[in-house]
C-alpha cells in the first residue's frame, strides 16, 4: 500500500520539472529587453498610483472564515460516509444529528447577514 | 509470452515489462521505483497531451456555437493551430516586473499546473490501469485541488497590481466557497461505495451508475467543479471586461502559458471526475471480458461532460458576485446537506445491517424518487421565497404611487 505512495512522490517531482523546463525553455528562446516602463506595473497605461498591497473589505475575510469552519466539519464526515456499511441505523441518526448543527451553523451565519454582499 | 492477452492489453504489458526486468536481475526496489517513475511520467504526458486536443477541439465548437468557422488556416480545417500558438508563446519575452514579490510571483505558475497533474494520479482509465489506488482517493483530490486555489492567490496577492489583486479577493470568495458543496456532494458517492478508494467506487456502479442513484450530488458536484475552475459563466477571475485578465495580468510568454495550461487541463480534469464517481467510470458493456476497452468507454464520457462543459460555457452569461455568492450559500450548501441527510437515512432504511439488501431495481427508483422530491422541495421553497420578495417589492411601488397621487 504504501508502494502507491512512491508514484506520488514521483509524479510530483515530474509534475514539478514540466513547468521548470517549459518555462526555462521560454527564458532561452524569448528575447530580454527590460526597461523601466515595461517593468513598471500595469495600470491603464497611467503611472501606478499607490502600491497594490492595500486593505481590504472585511466580506472577503468572513466568508473565508465561514468556509474553514465548514471544510474542518466536513472533513469529520468523511470516516462516517467510509465506516458506512458497519453502522446501524442508529450510528446514521447520530451522523444526521451532526450534519443538523452544521446546517444550524449555516442558518446563524445567515440569520446574522453575513452572507450579504454589501 | 504465454500470459499476453489483447484483451486485456495494458495490464499484460506491464506484467511483460516486470517480468523482463526481473529477468535481468534488477532488484524489487529498484523495480518498483523505475515502473513508478514511467507511470508518473505517463500520468503527466496523458493530459497534456489531451490538452493539445481540447484547445483546438473548443476553439472549434464554440465557432460553432458562435455561427462562425473558427481556426481554419493552418493544417487541415485548422486542426494544427495549436502548434504555431505555443510556438508564440515559447518565443515571448518572459518579464519579470520590478515590484513583485519574488518567491510566490516565481512559484505560482507552476503550482497551478503541479495541482491539475497531481489529480490524475488515482483518476482510473480501466480495471487496474491506474496511476495509484490510493485509499483515501477522494480526500487526496480534494487535497490536491486546493493547491489550484493556493495558485491563484499567490499569484494575484504577488504581482501588486490591482487589477491581480481583485481577481485574488474574488478567488477568496468563489472557490473557497464552491469547495464546500463539492465536498459535500462528493460525500454520497463515497458514502453509497463505503469506500474513499476510486476504484471500488467504479467497481460499486455495476449495481447502478450513481448519477441514477444520486443525480442531485452529480449536479451539485459539476456545478461548483465548473465554478473551481473558473469558467464561464463563473468567470470572475478573469472577468476580461471589468479585471482585463485578473490574477494572470502581470505574467507573460511561458509562464503565462503555465496558468492557461493548468486551466485547461482542470476543465476537462473535472469531466474525467464527474464520468468516474457518477457516471461509471470505465464501466460499459463487455468489459469484465474486454478489460481494454474501459480506456475507451472512460475517454468516451470524458469527452460528452465536456462537450457539456463547453455548450455551458457557450451559453451562460457571466454572474454577478453577490448572485454568485447567493447562489452558493443560500441554495447549493442547504441543498447538499438535505441531500446528505435523506441519502444516509434512505441507504440504511432500504439495506438494513442485518437483513437482506434491496433489490438494485427497487434500490434505484427509491433513491431517484427521493432525489426528485428533494429538487422539487427545493425549488418550491426558492419559488415562494422569491415570489414573496416580489409582492413586497410591488407593495412598496405601489405605495409610493399611491402618496406620490396625493401629494
Amino acid at each position: 500500500m504504501l508502494d502507491d505512495y512512491v508514484l506520488i512522490g514521483l509524479l510530483f517531482v515530474v509534475a514539478f520539472a514540466l513547468p521548470v523546463l517549459a518555462i526555462t525553455f521560454g527564458n532561452l528562446l524569448g528575447p530580454k529587453k527590460p526597461n523601466r516602463i515595461k517593468n513598471d506595473v500595469y495600470e491603464c497605461g497611467m503611472e501606478a498610483f499607490g502600491p497594490a498591497w492595500v486593505r481590504f473589505r472585511v466580506q472577503y475575510y468572513i466568508f473565508a472564515l465561514i468556509f474553514l469552519v465548514f471544510d474542518v466539519e466536513l472533513m469529520l464526515l468523511f470516516p462516517i460516509a467510509v465506516a458506512y456499511d458497519f453502522l446501524p441505523l442508529f450510528a446514521i441518526v447520530e451522523a444526521v444529528l451532526f450534519i443538523l448543527i452544521l446546517t444550524a451553523a449555516l442558518l446563524y451565519v445567515w440569520r446574522k447577514n453575513a452572507l450579504e454582499w454589501s | 509470452m504465454d500470459d499476453f492477452r489483447v484483451a486485456d492489453l495494458f495490464t499484460s504489458i506491464g506484467r511483460l515489462w516486470t517480468n523482463w526486468l526481473v529477468d535481468l536481475g534488477v532488484s524489487d526496489p529498484w523495480i518498483l521505483f523505475i515502473n513508478s517513475l514511467i507511470g508518473a511520467i505517463l500520468i503527466v504526458v496523458i493530459p497534456v497531451t489531451i490538452v493539445v486536443f481540447t484547445i483546438m477541439g473548443e476553439r472549434k465548437i464554440i465557432g460553432r456555437f458562435q455561427d462562425r468557422l473558427g481556426p481554419n488556416r493552418v493544417g487541415p480545417f485548422g486542426f494544427l493551430q495549436t502548434v504555431p500558438d505555443v510556438v508564440k508563446l515559447l518565443t515571448k519575452e518572459i518579464i519579470t516586473p520590478d515590484h513583485v514579490d519574488k518567491v510566490m510571483y516565481h512559484i505560482a505558475p507552476m503550482m497551478s499546473v503541479v495541482a491539475v497533474l497531481l489529480i490524475w494520479a488515482v483518476i482510473p482509465f480501466a480495471p487496474n490501469v491506474i496511476g495509484a489506488d490510493l485509499d483515501i482517493g477522494v480526500i487526496y483530490f480534494v487535497a490536491v485541488a486546493s493547491f489550484g486555489t493556493l495558485a491563484v492567490l499567490f499569484a494575484g496577492w504577488s504581482s501588486n497590481n490591482k487589477y491581480a489583486l481583485v481577481a485574488a479577493f474574488r478567488a477568496v470568495a468563489q472557490l473557497i466557497s464552491y469547495e464546500v458543496p463539492l465536498v459535500l456532494s462528493l460525500l454520497v458517492p463515497v458514502l453509497l461505495a463505503s469506500s474513499m478508494s476510486m476504484q471500488t467506487i467504479v467497481e460499486t456502479q455495476r449495481q447502478g451508475w450513481f448519477v441514477i442513484l444520486a443525480p442531485i450530488s452529480m449536479l451539485i458536484f459539476f456545478i461548483s467543479s465548473t465554478a473551481e475552475i473558473g469558467r464561464s459563466p463563473f468567470d470572475l477571475l478573469e472577468a476580461d471586461s471589468e479585471i482585463v485578465a485578473g490574477y494572470n495580468i502581470e505574467y507573460s510568454g511561458m509562464k503565462f502559458a503555465m496558468f492557461f495550461l493548468g486551466e485547461w487541463i482542470h476543465a476537462f480534469t473535472i469531466c474525467a471526475l464527474t464520468a468516474t464517481l457518477f457516471f461509471g467510470g470505465w464501466l460499459g458493456p463487455f468489459v469484465t471480458q474486454v478489460p481494454a476497452l474501459g480506456v475507451v468507454y472512460f475517454f468516451l464520457k470524458m469527452f460528452i461532460l465536456y462537450f457539456v462543459q463547453v455548450w455551458i460555457r457557450t451559453t451562460m452569461p457571466r454572474l454577478r458576485i453577490d448572485h454568485l455568492l447567493n447562489f452558493n450559500w443560500k441554495f447549493l450548501v442547504p441543498l447538499a446537506l438535505a441531500n446528505l441527510m435523506v441519502m444516509s437515512l434512505v441507504t440504511r432504511l432500504l439495506n438494513p445491517i442485518e437483513g437482506p439488501a434491496a433489490d438494485p431495481v427497487v434500490q434505484g427508483a427509491v433513491f431517484f424518487g427521493a432525489n426528485l422530491v428533494l429538487v422539487v422541495a427545493a425549488l418550491m421553497i426558492v419559488g415562494g421565497v422569491a415570489r414573496r420578495a416580489r409582492q413586497a417589492q410591488e407593495a412598496q411601488r405601489f405605495r409610493a404611487v399611491a402618496s406620490g397621487v396625493q401629494g
